[in-house]
């Protein structure tokens, strides 16, 4: 998001999603859309029934693959070098749009610049692909318009990942697919309420809808109407708040509905570091991993046990409408918060329901300010939509940029933090199921899914296998700089050589105690698609039996 | 497309010019009864049922089928569309259980009744999961069928239980194609498809492998397309018709699809992804079709808990706000921070952030965005 800021001014998905299938051209890179996005995977199919051509780019051979025009196999982690590449080739062969570039966007000559080191034969070298291959993507992108450009955590979660993002907004303004119909730069969103809870100023940095607690003007409204003194001081990220060595240390906590235990890097570290808080609260549906080191827990109403809303990932902010009542004493977690408020003496926090939550929210933020629970009672809004008229906002920087010109960013290559050596000699690479969700507190409660997809998977080539003298369905232990843990192997092409792959679903086998917490430096994201580990067979006694159900699609 | 003028029954309908006959029908709230037509679906003629009469054309033509045209003037019920309508519905009906349309107690049944009339076990009307919310049911009643003269085969076939969230009773099928066709042509998966020739003709998976073999996501889309009681989520099956429905957004990930909640006794019973939403347009995945019974757990929890020498003990709300409230007032500042959800809604993490910076006095606060 940082990266997508930098370049437009915005970041979020610029384009909607109906409009993905009506475009010619779609590249898809690092994401697993058919898995992790089904509904936006059907998208996809709609646009290729209608003559559109795909570019998928992805170091395993997921299942868009089968689908796709063209697929460039890269190595993890040189998303760089290949969207650089592309782009050498789309200027030497005069593909660009410079009309375009010239009219609405600045710094494309010290982006010529930097361009100039990423020769195909160049990132042949750094990638993986085939110089000739990669022309025919470029060429194929730069001339199919409207072309759009897809892109999930296998751009962002690397130490490079604000530059992944600088390269494909590089990529959009060059061929002039920005601003129009079925076009754009668009990540698409893991989470329900990822977008929303960022709009609604759930960053260390910004009050809802993006403005800075740095500046004075946005303090002084805010101070006016919470009647509150505010710092400009911006607070911690989530992986400082976890641990920052040369910080005043976190003493107290209130955890809602995460489970960083699980999801968050280094994961051991994690859990020492929540266990030195001198008081803990989690607010969660569940008793999850992270609840059972809490000091209080509060029990919150799941989704279909309160109003309110969500934004989805293109901007668009829908109902949420209590479906049955919730169990016991849980609560909604808004109403739990406010009662922590008001028993703390302060003001403003005696809301009869979200509505009048929302309410406050239009009068305080510019770009929900004309939302209200009665005009998206049948269909939601999409943000920027500022008054009571506004139809909304279908795609972004229709006209102008949010930050007036498009920025082109010089970029070079970057390898990963962590490289294969001779003790780890394996790219572990984190997927996700399309049986389940996230940290699976939620799926793993389904029978169906659990039935579909029981238990944690490491995918590996079978040339990688052989060598080490893996079969399909044996125990294997895995091992990085951080930690082991066990696992079961499923052999398959779909992972390429000398990379294998988990999802970090299962509490039992927590990936995340292997994955590496080094961080993008703007966005702070940690590198979980990149960490050099060691695969070994476990001892035959040690082997569970196979599983009934091993695939994992 | 410039809008086209046509009459439909006598009555003037203006359409975009890109509509079929049966779009503009339903644009101007007149139903044209069809089987295989469904939403996202190129149109198919199969069932013949939606035909009609045009003025000027030499026979009949199926309203699904045929683009508008200006000036067009279109019968849809005539006495020989009706007669035409009632023979092609007796063969869709000559292997389809039919006592739930022919059977004089029908109204009066009650769900307890014991089945008093002379029908087979294989035809009654309490054996089929979809009765009286089944839209071959709703065909069949305009349409009308005062009697059969085609006699009812039962294909004696067994229940696919391979679907995990739904069952497969192909003796229920019509043949109308429609899962063949969504699975096809808007999920791109090609799981099932329609098996043998003639009279054997029925829909199944390549070699009658188990679906989880044959591609199927169990997005359940067939389900949904499905017009008879076919195809039926397993946790809807004997439900009956819900005491209410729902929309609202689906729980994981962000495309954030529109999903109609069925509820019975208090418990989400079925979902069925919302048509009109400009998202989902009628679609949904395996997690938001058949995933949300989480919310059902048993190990929900139901009561705030405080732990005490190392376990949990359950308390009431104002002693887990009052230990909480004590605790975070010692630690207002740069001490204290926040974690918020992108799970929770709007308005949860607005009041979180509000707070975090007004009562707590620091912005420590951020979520798993980057996860």
């Amino acid at each position: 998001m940082a990266g997508l800021a930098t370049s437009f001014g915005s970041g979020a998905m610029t384009n909607s999603i109906s409009e993905i299938g009506e475009a010619s051209c779609i590249l898809a890179i690092g994401t697993n859309t058919t898995i992790a996005h089904p509904v936006i995977g059907v998208e996809v199919k709609r646009a290729l029934r209608g003559g559109g051509k795909l570019i998928v780019a992805n170091p395993r051979e997921i299942s868009l693959c089968r689908m796709a025009d063209i697929w460039l196999q890269h190595r993890p982690g040189s998303d760089v070098a290949l969207l650089m590449g592309l782009m050498w080739i789309i200027v030497d062969e005069g593909l660009l749009d410079l009309a375009f570039v010239q009219e609405r966007c600045e710094n494309f000559e010290v982006f010529l610049d930097s361009l100039k080191d990423f020769h195909p034969k160049f990132v042949e070298q750094v990638t993986g692909v085939p110089a000739e291959q990669l022309a025919q993507a470029a060429r194929m992108f730069a001339t199919s318009k409207p072309a759009t450009i897809l892109y999930t955590m296998g751009i962002t979660q690397h130490t490079h990942g604000t530059d992944n993002v600088l390269a494909i907004a590089n990529l959009a303004m060059l061929t002039g697919n920005i601003g129009k119909p079925s076009t754009g730069v668009n990540p698409l969103r893991g989470q329900n309420n990822v977008q929303g809870a960022c709009d609604m100023g759930s960053l260390p940095t910004v009050y809802s809808g993006y403005q800075s607690v740095a500046d004075a003007k946005a303090q002084q409204k805010f101070q006016e109407a919470w009647g509150a003194k505010l710092s400009p001081t911006p607070g911690r990220t989530l992986t400082e708040i976890i641990e920052a060595p040369n910080l005043e240390p976190i003493k107290a906590i209130y955890l809602v509905g995460e489970n960083p235990v699980l999801s968050d890097p280094d994961a051991t570290h994690v859990r020492k570091a929540l266990e030195r808080l001198e008081f803990l609260v989690v607010q969660d549906i569940f008793l999850t991993e992270t609840a059972q080191l809490a000091d209080v827990v509060l029990p919150a109403a799941s989704f279909a046990e309160k109003d309110g809303t969500f934004t989805n990932t293109e901007r668009r902010v829908q109902r949420v409408r209590k479906v049955i009542d919730s169990p016991g004493e849980s609560r909604p977690d808004w109403w739990i918060t406010c009662q922590i408020a008001r028993r703390m003496g302060a003001k403003g926090f005696d809301y009869q329901n979200p509505e009048e939550i929302m309410s406050e929210i239009a009068r305080l933020t510019p770009s929900y300010g004309g939302i209200s629970y009665q005009r998206i009672e049948q269909v939601g809004l999409q943000w920027p939509c500022p008054t009571a008229e506004h139809p909304g906002t279908i795609f972004l920087h229709k006209d102008t940029f949010s930050r007036g010109k498009g920025k082109f960013a010089p970029l070079q290559y970057r390898p990963s933090a962590e490289q294969p050596d001779a003790d780890y000699p394996l790219i572990l690479t984190t997927e996700r199921s399309l049986y389940h969700y996230h940290t699976s507190t939620m799926t793993r409660k389904v029978k169906g899914l659990r039935k579909l997809r029981s238990q944690e998977l490491l995918e590996i080539n079978p040339s990688d296998a052989q060598k080490l003298g893996i079969t399909d369905g044996q125990t294997v232990k895995v091992s990085s700089r951080r930690g082991q843990l066990t696992a079961t192997a499923r052999v398959t092409p779909v992972s390429p050589p000398g990379v294998v792959s988990m999802t970090f679903h299962f509490a039992e086998t927590p990936t995340n105690v292997l994955t590496n917490p080094a961080l993008d430096p703007v966005a702070k994201i940690p590198e979980l698609k990149v960490a050099a580990v060691r695969v070994e067979p476990c001892r035959p006694e040690q082997n569970a039996p196979a599983p009934a159900m091993a695939g994992s699609r | 497309m410039s809008n086209v003028n046509l009459t439909i029954n006598g009555g003037k309908v203006s359409v975009s010019g890109n509509a079929t006959v049966l779009e503009a029908a339903q644009a101007a709230g007149i139903y044209i009864p069809t089987l295989c037509h469904h939403q996202g679906l190129a149109p198919h003629g199969g069932c013949r049922l939606c035909l009609v009469e045009v003025e000027g054309m030499r026979r009949l033509t199926t309203a699904c089928t045929t683009p508008v045209a200006e000036g067009m003037a279109v019968k849809t019920d005539t006495p020989q569309i009706q007669q035409l309508r009632r023979n092609i519905l007796e063969l869709v009906l000559s292997e389809h259980p039919h006592a739930c349309f022919t059977c004089d107690r029908k109204e009066r049944c009650g769900p307890l009744d014991i089945c008093l009339r002379n029908v087979g076990v294989s035809e009654r009307c309490v054996t089929c999961p979809k009765n009286r919310r089944c839209e071959l049911q709703e065909v069949v009643n305009y349409i009308g069928m005062p009697e059969m003269t085609v006699p009812y085969t039962f294909r004696g076939l067994s229940v696919e239980k391979d679907g995990v969230f739904f069952d497969r009773d192909y003796n229920l099928c019509i043949l109308c194609g429609r899962c063949v066709r969504v699975c096809q042509e808007v999920r791109g998966a090609g799981a099932v498809a329609f098996t043998y020739r003639g009279s054997q003709a029925l829909i199944g998976t390549a070699f009658g492998q188990p679906l989880y073999d044959v591609g199927c996501q169990f997005c359940g889309a067939c389900v949904d397309a499905c017009p008879t009681g076919a195809l039926v989520e397993r946790s809807a099956k004997w439900m009956g018709t819900p005491d209410r429905q729902v929309t609202t957004t689906c729980p994981y990930c962000g495309v954030g699809c529109q999903l109609d909640v069925q509820v019975k006794h208090e418990h989400i019973i079925n979902v069925i992804p919302n048509k009109d939403s400009p998202v989902n347009k009628g679609q949904a995945c395996v997690k938001g079709k058949f995933g949300l019974d989480f919310v059902h757990d048993g190990d929900r929890l139901t009561s705030p808990l405080i732990k005490k020498n190392g376990s949990f003990v359950e308390a009431s709300w104002d002693e887990a706000l009052d230990l909480v409230v004590r605790s975070f007032s010692k630690y207002k500042g740069g001490q204290f921070a926040a974690i918020a959800s992108a799970k929770c809604t709007n308005e949860d993490n607005y009041v979180l952030q509000k707070f975090v910076r007004a009562v707590m006095e620091t912005n420590n606060i951020d979520h798993c965005a980057r996860l």
